[in-house]
């Protein structure tokens, strides 16, 4: 187990480096001269020399990559153009929103999907699937944006009972933060629940025609204890997939609920910076995305070693 | 004596798409205290299912009707509940394939443990305990260390062990072993044959063998019930059964089989020609008459039943000179 956590902790680094000159690659790749960009009307060779020397544009791709590194390293991030606030402030303000909202989203998704998805299962071809299928269909089709809008307009606005925008956060005050987040977590879990139900439903199918279910049968375990335990665990595999997938995708960004709901995340931050040209910010942004997919990847592997322990001798192997 | 398992005109009829599919037609036999009863017969006769029905493993498309008494206790019809309590503590299955009958993600212990756990209700350490003491009893060696891997680390035989340890482990009535040396290499069936044996001298467990090997049969069982599409046709204990079989089925069987004593290389193997009916319809005739060679017109026309005694048989035509085998 050891082995296997130093060496998916390794390909975790190899594949965060590989992210990062991605990254600083891709910036510069952008069409068109940031120092030009950055000087707007004003575009006197002085000016753009100065403009050139502050940001390090005048060294080589090897010195800038470094400083962009070093600099990355040690938590500096640069600073945006647009405002001069520091980028890494920025996204201290903005992430935690982000991943309180995607966290909550995600739990609500798989309470409901998992347990949909096993119910599906087992009442195979009786009511209980159809509607199952029927209610994941409505939430795989349903817009997030047209939902997140009926529900403030009826649930926020005409009965009040959650707040239609806006965030507090968690450390201010504990319960006006879930009370703002629960609605746009409920609306962003609900489509995410419907993925969830449909693999649940699948690799459980698949279980419970596995030979070892008949073997927990004939031990006379009861249903709860085939079903719960023999067959559950052997579908978490799948299941924990598509959750840390929809987790790293939550967390790029909600950009839309964001939107709607007024929350000051991630999503929103990645949104203004593309439509401002903010060039260290979307750096800065992508960087902290590929790091949260690698990091919810490790989790996921490492969980995957917990739930089938097949897993962890290949990994030593 | 009485026997501990008596199954009466057991019938099980699925629901397919193309309409009911009879699997097991009236099939009847007994299995006494500590007795090993071999059900022998092509794949698909019907003896899987059979063995499934006594403890109403089969699924919801199946529908069982007759009588499986278990120590005087009606299993056809009882809710699902007292089955639940009769499996894994009265009645036990092992099955044919070892690798997968396993949970992948359980350890063999816990396996053990939680059907301990389930019918006798041990607490963790007893349970623990007495799960050690199974694997000794089935011959898995450093059994302390080999409770807590998981079914993927150990051999084939060796989970066969375990499984045959999980099956005993509440010390039940009755054993299904339902092909249990089918999967394995032959070097290894001997072994899984030996702890069969030992279980049945040591606990007086009764148990029902399904097979389709004929030497199995002759190494391990006192009797034998030959099934053909879904219906019994001949029952004998095991030595008069291989010295004088009476229903030319049974006489095809032993001389298809290599392992019934004979020399290989100086005879060669008859088939039985033609194949299995499809059970779609249990028809008013034997259901062997299309491939028989001793068959006459009362074979086409009339339904066989099993004669009486020691030596049952169901045919119009069976072999009553004794045939040198």
């Amino acid at each position: 187990m050891r082995r296997y956590l130093l060496n998916r902790l390794w390909q975790s680094a190899v594949t965060l480096v590989l992210a990062t000159i991605v990254v600083f690659a891709g910036v510069r790749a952008l069409p068109g001269d940031p120092a030009l960009a950055l000087a707007g009307e004003d575009r006197d060779p002085e000016s753009l020399r100065a403009i050139r020397e502050q940001y390090g544009l005048d060294q080589s791709w090897l010195v800038q990559f470094w400083q962009f590194v070093s600099h990355a390293a040690r938590g500096d991030l640069g600073q945006s153009i647009r405002t001069g606030t520091s980028v890494r402030s920025m996204i201290v303000s903005a992430l935690p929103v982000t991943i309180e909202l995607s966290v909550l989203a995600i739990l609500i998704a798989s309470v409901i999907g998992v347990g949909t998805g096993v119910i599906a299962a087992v009442r195979r071809g009786r009511p209980a699937e159809w509607a199952a299928n029927a209610l994941a269909l409505l939430g795989l089709s349903v817009p997030h944006f047209w939902l997140g809008l009926m529900a403030i307009l009826y649930l926020s606005v005409a009965l009040g009972l959650f707040p239609a925008s806006g965030f507090v956060p968690f450390f201010t005050n504990p319960v006006a933060n879930l009370h703002h987040l629960i609605l746009p977590a409920l609306i962003l879990g609900t489509g995410l629940s419907a993925v969830i139900m449909r693999q649940t439903r699948s690799s459980m199918l698949d279980a419970l025609s596995a030979d070892y279910i008949r073997t927990a049968e004939a031990k006379g375990l009861s249903p709860k204890a085939v079903v719960g335990k023999h067959a559950l665990r052997n579908s978490l595999i799948v299941v924990v997939t598509i959750v840390g997938l929809q987790l790293g995708a939550l967390i790029s960004g909600a950009v839309v609920t964001e939107r709607i709901f007024a929350l000051p995340g991630f999503g929103k931050l990645t949104v203004d910076a593309v439509f401002q040209r903010d060039y260290p910010v979307i750096q800065a942004v992508v960087l902290v995305t590929a790091t949260a997919y690698i990091v919810i990847n490790l989790l996921v592997d490492l969980l995957y070693s917990v739930i089938d322990p097949r897993i962890r001798v290949r990994g030593e192997a | 004596m009485k026997p501990v398992l008596a199954v009466k005109d057991l019938s099980v009829t699925f629901r397919t798409e193309d309409g009911p599919l009879s699997a097991v037609d009236r099939v009847s036999f007994e299995v006494g205290d500590g007795e090993v009863l071999a059900v022998v017969g092509e794949s698909g006769c019907g003896k899987s299912v059979t063995a499934m029905s006594i403890a109403g493993l089969l699924p919801r498309t199946a529908t069982v009707n007759g009588s499986v008494e278990l120590d005087g206790t009606e299993l056809i019809g009882a809710d699902k509940r007292t089955l639940r309590s009769i499996r894994g503590r009265e009645v036990a299955y092992i099955f044919q394939e070892p690798m997968t009958s396993l949970n992948p993600v359980f350890t063999v212990g816990h396996q053990i443990i939680e059907v301990l756990r389930t019918h006798i209700g041990l607490n963790r350490q007893a349970a623990h305990a007495r799960a050690v003491e199974l694997l000794k009893l089935v011959g898995i060696p450093s059994a302390e260390r080999r409770v807590g891997d998981y079914p993927h680390q150990l051999s084939g035989g060796m989970r066969q062990r375990v499984m045959i340890a999980m099956a005993v482990a509440c010390d039940p009535k009755v054993l299904i072993a339902d092909e249990p040396t089918t999967a394995l290499d032959v070097t290894i069936q001997a072994g899984i044959l030996d702890v069969l044996r030992g279980l049945r001298e040591r606990l007086g467990t009764s148990i029902v063998l399904i097979t389709h090997d004929l030497g199995v049969v002759a190494d391990l069982a006192d009797r034998v019930a030959v099934m053909y599409a879904g219906r019994v046709v001949e029952t004998a204990e095991v030595h008069d059964l291989f010295a004088h079989p009476e229903h030319p089925y049974t006489v095809g069987l032993l001389g298809a089989s290599p392992a019934a004593g004979r020399h290989a290389e100086s005879q060669r193997l008859n088939e039985i020609p033609g194949l299995v009916p499809v059970l779609s319809e249990q028809p008013d005739a034997c259901t062997f008459a299309d491939r028989c060679t001793r068959a006459v017109d009362t074979c086409t026309s009339s339904q066989p039943q099993l004669t009486d005694g020691p030596h049952r048989v169901a045919c119009w035509n069976p072999v009553r000179d004794r045939v040198e085998v």
